[in-house]
């Protein structure tokens, strides 16, 4: 039982950041009809706004400490922080330690930007062509934008860490009754799954109760008939490419701590989210979300030593394992809708 | 000859002088000078040229005639190289068994990846071989160790039986992939003046199993079974409501390009006994993608363009560095020199990914017919100059 409970546990935080790429991959195509291979780049793009955001905050001016003295007798030269200076020292480092969350606020007008740029310089012209062109035009970008980022940042991982607070495990077998220390997870992954929540709760908020998500509704289910009532349907359409991508940069910002980002981290993650897409249905958001949290929780058990024990290997292929029976069986997904990208 | 039309007859020719002249046309500038370094002229990289040029062509035989765009086909790939060093291992070092079987197995994956994937179509389609494909990396990776060698790679050993070489005497070392008694590596050196080119018996092999790829290729793109595949591409509902099955089609379309590929992969390990998993990584399959359009989908010399252009920038811009840069812009005045230098650094040497990702997004964008069409455009334009009457004249849109 508890064994259980912490597969399912462990499976929620990678679940999550799935359920986000996968939401934002959906709403892209739900709205434009556009397969987007670069959105693992733009989940890379967010994570590397943790670090950025995390740079400018320490960067530091040389302060001579007359007091101590260094090995040579000479007076210790201390690097300090700026923001030491403009918030005081306690300040200051509280600000530091917390980079992570903060990026949330750095990340959000920076890749709606990124998301808009991408949508007004780029993938509107590719509308009318296939698909195929799109998932071409898309992958070449993705290939650009993480060289770019290798290119500024190099090639190895950058440790981001979360905030002192949460770098503790939580035991969560002692609220369930469960012995000490046999349930225990760490706070930052919980912190993630609810950040996670939060998200998509927001999300789903946004497009059901306002006018301007129910406009985009109708523009989902028939864009025509919406453009003929004078709405400008593009423009919104712009927005929600802006929205998806600033989901996909929040996901990547919050995944720092849990994993280092580095330059290929979005590749890694968009093979994975285009199966979940598929399972969950093209075009259903409930669906993605769904799939998500649904092969995460799926790919955490296939890990256990008693299933890779009775299977080998299961624990590499499982996704995709389900990918290929659902296509093969639902082609439309668990949630799609009928008739859409059904062959 | 050889039952092709007139054109056909020349552009294979015309491939076969290519190939054959190509380590006189590779290296143009002299050992030692400046520009040197962008001789291409030496085996390993003529050996890439032709072998990436044979996935390439099979890849174009299933995306550019029926329009199934496979993301995983580095997997058929990965079972070639597998297969084939198997079979040095175990039979012999000389190439051809292992050839035979790498096709074979590749083959016969390829029939049962693309039995179950080609139920579906468009972008599930794309989804489905990449899943396979990603299951058979990181099954080869690690539950398959055993048979695939997991990170290390299958390597040959001393002590394997090759049954067939039985009574020949090693001396001590690995042998190493032949034909009959003439070995992958051996090479001639012929040098004129301050030219030195080389001449490689695996590259010589390598090119001659590829002329004969890509005349199956004309003929199949020639072949009512060609027509039947564009078809597909242009209309498939259309068949469908005709009462024609179009499955099989699609079906043999994606075995023939399966094989394509396992003979590349047998032709890889062959000019280096080694396979890795990495070779089915679907990074790997997106190059022959980049490949086939960077040349011209659909065209019959586009995959080999595209496939020589991506192999070419690979080994020749990433091995530029910024002394090499600071050398070609000596002549100007220091300032703008390191401004120059600047600039161009973050596309050369690690960066050469930058440039074929720039590259290959604006093919994609403006010349969506790839290198051959680019051609086509310059040909027209000067066409245009002599007679206006012949710009007027309807186009022939590659694999439509």
């Amino acid at each position: 039982m508890d064994a259980i409970i912490l597969q399912i546990l462990n499976g929620l935080d990678k679940g999550s950041a799935y359920a986000l790429i996968a939401l934002g991959l959906t709403l892209i195509f739900g709205t434009l009809g556009v397969v987007n291979f670069a959105h693992g780049a733009l989940f890379m793009i967010g994570a590397f706004c943790a670090v950025t955001l995390s740079r400018i905050l320490t960067l530091s001016h040389v302060v001579v400490d007359s007091t101590k003295t260094d090995f040579l007798g000479r007076p210790l030269e201390v690097q300090v922080p700026y923001v030491y200076d403009i918030f005081g020292e306690a300040t200051g480092a509280a600000v530091i330690d917390w980079a992570v969350p903060l990026s949330i606020l750095f990340a959000i007008p920076v890749m709606l930007l990124v998301g808009v740029a991408m949508e007004r310089g780029l993938i509107k012209y590719f509308y009318k062509r296939p698909h195929a062109d799109q998932i071409l035009v898309t992958f070449g970008l993705a290939i650009v934008l993480q060289e770019i980022i290798k290119y500024f940042y190099g090639a190895n991982p950058i440790p981001t860490p979360a905030p002192a607070a949460f770098t503790g495990s939580f035991d969560f077998g002692a609220i369930l009754g469960f012995d000490p220390n046999t349930i225990i997870y760490p706070y930052w992954r919980l912190v993630y799954f609810a950040f996670a929540a939060v998200i998509i709760g927001a999300v789903f908020a946004f497009l059901q109760f306002t006018t301007f998500g129910m406009v985009v509704r109708a523009g989902m289910a028939d864009r025509e008939t919406v453009g003929l009532l004078g709405i400008n349907i593009d423009r919104r359409f712009t927005i929600m490419f802006g929205l998806a991508a600033a989901v996909a940069g929040l996901a990547g910002v919050m995944y720092t701590p849990i994993n280092s980002p580095n330059y290929h981290m979005g590749m890694d993650f968009l093979v994975l989210s285009f199966v979940v897409v598929v399972v969950g249905g093209m075009g259903s958001l409930p669906g993605a979300v769904l799939a998500g949290f649904l092969l995460g929780v799926l790919e955490s058990f296939a890990s256990m030593r008693e299933v890779i024990d009775l299977i080998p290997g299961i624990n590499q292929v499982v996704i995709y394992l389900v990918a290929i029976v659902i296509l093969l069986t639902r082609p439309r997904g668990l949630l799609g809708r009928k008739g859409v990208m059904e062959d | 000859m050889f039952g092709l039309d007139k054109k056909d007859t020349m552009l294979l020719l015309l491939v076969a002088a290519l190939t054959a002249l190509a380590p006189f046309l590779l290296n143009p500038f002299p050992e030692g000078s400046a520009l040197a370094q962008f001789n291409a002229g030496y085996p390993d990289l003529m050996q890439r040229f032709v072998i990436f040029g044979i996935f390439a062509i099979g890849f174009n035989i299933l995306f550019g005639l029926t329009g199934y765009l496979s993301f995983g086909h580095a997997a058929f790939l990965g079972v070639g190289s597998y297969a084939a060093v198997w079979m040095f291992k175990l039979l012999s070092m000389n190439v051809l068994p292992a050839i035979v079987l790498a096709v074979v197995m590749s083959g016969l994956f390829a029939l049962l990846i693309g039995y179950v994937s080609l139920r579906r179509s468009g972008i599930y389609f794309s989804i489905l071989t990449l899943a396979f494909a990603q299951m058979m990396f990181a099954l080869a990776y690690s539950v398959l160790t055993p048979i695939t060698g997991g990170e290390t790679g299958l390597q040959l050993a001393l002590d394997d039986p090759r049954i067939l070489d039985g009574g020949v005497e090693t001396g001590g070392n690995i042998p190493v992939p032949g034909l009959f008694g003439m070995e992958m590596r051996d090479s001639v050196q012929l040098e004129l003046g301050a030219w030195v080119f080389t001449f490689n018996f695996g590259y010589y092999f390598a090119a001659v199993v590829m002329l004969i790829a890509f005349y199956i290729a004309i003929r199949i793109f020639r072949s009512p079974f060609g027509m039947m595949l564009r078809a597909i591409k242009a209309n498939q509902q259309r068949l469908n409501y005709t009462g024609l099955n179009t499955r099989p089609y699609t079906l043999a379309a994606f075995v023939i390009s399966g094989m394509y590929a396992g003979l590349a992969g047998a032709l890889m390990a062959s000019m280096d006994p080694l396979a890795g998993a990495e070779r089915m990584f679907w990074t790997a399959s997106g190059e022959v993608v980049l490949m086939t359009i960077l040349g011209g989908v659909g065209t019959l010399i586009g995959p080999i363009l595209g496939a020589g252009a991506i192999k070419y920038m690979e080994n020749i811009i990433s091995k530029i560095n910024s002394d090499i840069l600071h050398n070609w812009f000596a002549f100007l005045p220091d300032g703008l020199e390191d401004l120059l230098v600047t600039l161009v650094y973050p596309f050369i040497g690690k960066g050469w990914h930058l440039t074929l990702g720039i590259i290959f997004m604006l093919v994609v964008i403006f010349l969506p017919g790839g290198l051959v069409e680019g051609g086509q455009r310059v040909a027209r334009l000067f066409k245009s100059k002599k007679t206006d009457s012949s710009a007027a004249k309807p186009q022939t849109e590659p694999g439509e």
